[in-house]
């Protein structure tokens, strides 16, 4: 026990330890860099395993958690405290973060080109163009090392630390600190080819709106703490008179209590770190990064962060929830996580860039966690985290690897205008890279929820189950949204995999090293097994050998006002499952089958002119552009410059130089000319003002000392007067 | 015994040296080199008041570490400032630095 | 005249007497040589003050660092040490009256002060005072912000120096 409370301390260090070591030492050396990076992911892991196990096999878990505290910011008469703990959330959490981030580190020896000689013109910045080499007497173009490949071990380190602390927090300030670290991280990383405009952009556009969403969740956070006094979940979330009492007071927003206004503003907080719907515009850009940067930020790490965070806070969503009756955070995040499921699951099918499908399929996949939350289905939700992330790992790697064969195809021809990621340039990679195929086959099939032995179908199944419980408005958008998932995904394998090349480059397309499709494997197993630690008791045939070992372990982390047992099974929402996971590959595969080009999607002439929407993403980015940022520029352009500071500052000055004159005009015609002329005469009236002038422009000499002098003498004049005074 | 008054001259004293320092000499480092002087007769200053007056309390020995922090930043920031002005204009005189005048 | 008033006025001597030479030696080097020595003197002044803390961080921060990095700096822009220009701007006979005046007044005011000839207290200023010294700085009762902020400002103060004492390079020219 007190050595599991050590390790658990130990686990985020190694990440940051990595970082440190390699941004101050090794960072000349690519070899080291990643032997350190990955040694460090690989310790991590080690010991999450252990003390995921260890938590697996305690008793009572959800009462006594792992983890200890300690005294950390003084405050007036007490400290803050900060600690770690491992409850049955965070050792599930732990689990997966463990292994994807061990899977992205080793995965990204491969991606950044280990091994391949440096490239003839890479510059830092951009990413590598490849390498000639001569081999036996001609020369040909192989891929090229990354020239930042130090750089990207240090940062994904870090962003490891961020996500290990933030699920190890035992209180939100903790859990904070990691937010914001991985947003930190989310930016450097998704302007890691900095040498890109588009890069460029993403990085800050990903920084700012999630920013957004970041105050508000602070100022969650500090109405949480001058309403409790302390943030720690333990006495918050278990403790049933404090949410009782934040429950029942007012907080005088819209009629809402304490806990249901800080329920709403940490979930805008996950709004914008998980890219709900109306936050989501950062997360397709963020696809410049790196490929194994799509995976941490989509699977591993960033937004799994967000729906972490609001089913880490749920009891303190649900307070106040009467029997069945949601409460204010729960409807919010009912409504937002169902809207955005469909929604974002829309605009997937009309994307041609397959890292893009990929991402917008996650916010779709997110937005049902959220929704699923939502409803109260608490399990569900986390099941469905932990698969998703297993999956969308698998699949994010995956289409790493199509790109990078894609890419070895277009060094080959020196073709450099053909895009790798365009999935209508691909075409029947299954024989060029099976391993590659194979895997993302496994990871299609678990996203879009393929019956029986895929881990998301067994999620999917029991989101749908808790909807169709709950609430038939979420059933539906959900059902419609897995349906449409599962046409989307099987779009993409069958563009990208099936058929015949569509281009010379996709005919010399070669599979990726072991590196790359090791990881690969790995998560392949995960997405098929995980899925059976869930299965339903409850479910006919299978669930005679199952214990439904996940609801029980989970579930008894809840409080015990929370707890609720399995659903009784009901046949409707397996049925609808089947019938949109099976409908959807099915209808994929068969309309996509045989497309030859992006012009002639058969999707364009089904839907007209709602495909340019969904393909222009209902024209959010323009949307924004026109109502804050233009906004904006029109506010800073028109008001501040030209009406503020032209026409109010300046029109003053103006105004006061031209009374000044115009006084000066006055005393000129009436005093000067008639009186001062007249009766002093010039020599006079123009000699000794100009001696005055003479001997006060000595005082300005541009020295500093003798303005200093000056205020000296001031300074002990004026002490003299007031002693002489004084006495 | 020594009493109070001794080390408050000696600290006025020291400061009126440091001021001519500060006001009379050209070269800028110089300069620094008076202001140290008026720090340290602060320093002085403080430090005589505490033992003398609240031996006690540490309140007088908290401002002596404030004016030790401000004179290791000042000296920082203003020899640096002298480098980078000397390397630019290619003078450390306070009074040939005057584009301020007129 | 007791003993301990004959080594505050060496003291007081060897502190004043250093002070001038840095104030008007024309070699910078030597001026800053004699600012060591003046700095000593200060500690010494410190240890009769039994402020002994002190006197030790005199000597370390105060001769160790400042004094030394000033020497530094001097050697750096040696060319302009100026042996050959004379040491004084044109107002140096104003400055010498307002120094007189700022000493004379400052010590005229104080004299009024009723404190002014008090003596010491007999007081504990041994390690106690120390001790205490430390919880102060860094209890959020104390002065725990101030201390923070004095950090804050030091790292501020480096960042600054580093700054504008890097080379300005070619393009930003």
């Amino acid at each position: 026990m007190e050595m599991t409370n050590l390790l658990i301390w130990l686990l985020p260090v190694p990440p940051l330890l990595a970082f440190f070591i390699i941004v101050l030492f090794a960072n000349r050396s690519n070899k080291a860099s990643w032997m350190i990076g990955v040694g460090a992911a690989a310790l991590s892991f080690l010991g999450s395993m252990v003390v995921f196990f260890q938590a697996v096999g305690a008793e009572h878990l959800g009462e006594h958690p792992f983890g200890s505290r300690l005294d950390w910011l003084p405050l007036n008469g007490a400290h803050f405290q900060i600690g770690l703990m491992v409850d049955p959330l965070s050792a599930i959490a732990i689990f997966f973060v463990a292994i994807t981030v061990f899977m992205i580190f080793i995965y990204s020896v491969g991606y950044h080109n280990w091994g391949q000689p440096k490239g003839d013109d890479d510059i830092p910045g951009l990413p590598p163009h490849g390498a000639t080499v001569v081999e036996h007497g001609h020369e040909h173009v192989v891929p090229s090392i990354e020239p930042m490949f130090a750089r990207f071990f240090a940062f994904i380190g870090l962003f490891a630390f961020g996500m290990f602390t933030l699920v190890l927090a035992d209180n939100l300030l903790l859990l904070f600190i990691g937010w914001e670290i991985m947003g930190l991280c989310s930016y450097l990383l998704i302007g890691f080819w900095y040498g890109k405009p588009s890069a460029r952009a993403a990085m800050i556009k990903a920084f700012i709106t999630t920013r957004v969403g970041d105050v508000f969740m602070l100022l969650g956070i500090a109405l949480l703490y001058t309403s409790t006094g302390t943030l720690s979940f333990r006495a918050i979330l278990f403790d049933e008179q404090v949410l009782q009492a934040l429950a029942s007071t007012d907080s005088g927003f819209f009629g809402l209590s304490v806990a249901g206004l800080t329920g709403i503003l940490l979930f805008i907080g996950t709004i914008g770190k998980s890219a709900q719907f109306p936050l989501h515009v950062w997360l397709p850009d963020a696809m410049e990064g790196p490929t194994p940067v799509s995976a941490m930020i989509h699977a591993a790490a960033m937004v799994s962060a967000g729906v972490y965070m609001v089913i880490r806070m749920f009891p303190l969503m649900a307070a106040g929830m009467e029997h069945g009756h949601l409460t204010p955070p729960m409807y919010a995040m009912a409504l937002i996580g169902s809207v955005t499921a469909l929604f974002a699951a829309t605009i997937a099918l009309a994307q041609n860039d397959v890292k893009r499908v990929l991402a917008y399929s996650t916010i779709s996949q997110l937005g049902y966690m959220v929704a699923a939350l939502g409803i109260g289905a608490y399990v569900a939700a986390t099941f469905h985290l932990v698969t998703h992330a297993f999956f969308k790992a698998l699949l994010f790697l995956g289409s790493g690897s199509v790109i990078h064969g894609m890419e070895h195809g277009v060094l080959h021809t020196g073709d450099h205008h053909v895009d790798p990621q365009n999935m209508y340039n691909m075409g029947g990679l299954k024989d060029k890279m099976p391993r590659t195929f194979w895997t993302f086959l496994i990871g299609g099939f678990a996203l879009s929820g393929f019956p029986v032995v895929t881990a998301g179908f067994w999620s999917k199944d029991e989101i749908l189950a808790d909807a169709w419980a709950h609430s038939q408005f979420v059933f539906w958008v959900l059902a419609i949204a897995a349906f449409l998932t599962a046409f989307y995904t099987m779009r993409q394998i069958t563009l990208t995999f099936l058929g015949k090349p569509r281009t010379k480059e996709a005919e010399h397309a070669h599979e990726t090293n072991l590196w790359m499709t090791g990881p690969l494997m790995v998560l392949a197993v995960l997405a098929i097994g995980f899925g059976w630690v869930g299965i339903p008791e409850s479910f006919p045939g299978l669930g005679n050998y199952s214990n439904n070992w996940l609801h029980h372990f989970l579930g008894h982390g809840l409080p015990e006002w929370l707890y609720t047992e399995a659903l009784e099974f009901s046949w409707f929402p397996l049925i609808a499952s089947l019938v949109v996971a099976l409908g959807g590959l099915g209808l994929g595969y068969a309309v996509y089958k045989d497309v030859p080009s992006a012009e002639e999607d058969p999707l364009k002439k089904v839907l007209g002119g709602f495909h340019t929407w969904l393909e222009n993403k209902y024209y959010f980015d323009e949307a924004y552009d026109f109502l804050f940022i233009q906004p904006a520029k029109w506010f800073s352009e028109k008001v501040v410059f030209q009406l503020m500071d032209r026409k109010l500052i300046d029109g003053f000055l103006h105004l006061v130089a031209r009374v000044t004159y115009w006084l000066g005009g006055i005393f000129r015609n009436y005093f000067d000319i008639p009186v001062v002329n007249r009766l002093i005469g010039d020599t006079l009236g123009g000699a000794v003002p100009q001696w005055f002038g003479k001997q006060l422009r000595k005082v300005q000499t541009g020295a500093i000392q003798t303005y200093m002098i000056l205020a000296m003498v001031v300074a002990f004049g004026g002490l003299f007067v007031f002693m002489i005074t004084m006495r | 015994m020594i009493p109070l008054s001794w080390y408050l001259i000696l600290a006025a004293l020291l400061f009126g040296i440091g001021l001519f320092g500060v006001l009379a000499r050209k070269n800028v480092i110089a300069i620094l080199l008076g202001i140290e002087l008026m720090l340290n007769a602060v320093n002085i200053n403080l430090l005589a008041f505490w033992r003398y007056l609240t031996p006690g309390d540490v309140t007088a020995q908290i401002f002596t570490v404030m004016v030790f922090v401000v004179a290791a930043a000042e000296v920082a920031v203003g020899l640096a400032l002298v480098i980078s002005v000397w390397r630019k204009r290619d003078t450390a005189y306070a009074d040939e630095l005057d584009m301020l005048k007129w | 005249m007791e003993p301990i008033q004959i080594v505050f006025l060496i003291g007081a001597a060897l502190v004043l007497g250093s002070a001038v030479m840095v104030v008007t030696r024309r070699n910078l080097i030597h001026a800053a040589l004699f600012l060591i020595l003046t700095l000593s003197g200060v500690a010494m002044i410190f240890v009769l003050l039994e402020a002994f803390y002190w006197a030790v961080i005199q000597v370390v921060v105060y001769i160790g660092a400042i004094a030394i990095l000033i020497i530094m700096a001097i050697m750096v822009t040696r060319n302009v040490t100026g042996d050959t220009v004379k040491p004084f701007n044109n107002m140096a006979v104003w400055a010498a009256m307002l120094s007189v005046v700022a000493s004379g007044s400052l010590i005229w005011a104080l004299s009024y002060w009723p404190a002014f000839d008090q003596t010491a207290p007999v007081a504990d200023t041994g390690e106690y005072v120390i001790r205490l010294l430390g919880l102060e700085l860094f209890s959020a009762e104390g002065y725990l912000i101030p201390t923070m902020i004095a950090s804050v400002l030091l790292l501020a103060a480096l960042i600054a120096a580093i700054k504008s004492a890097f080379p300005i390079s070619q393009e930003e020219e």
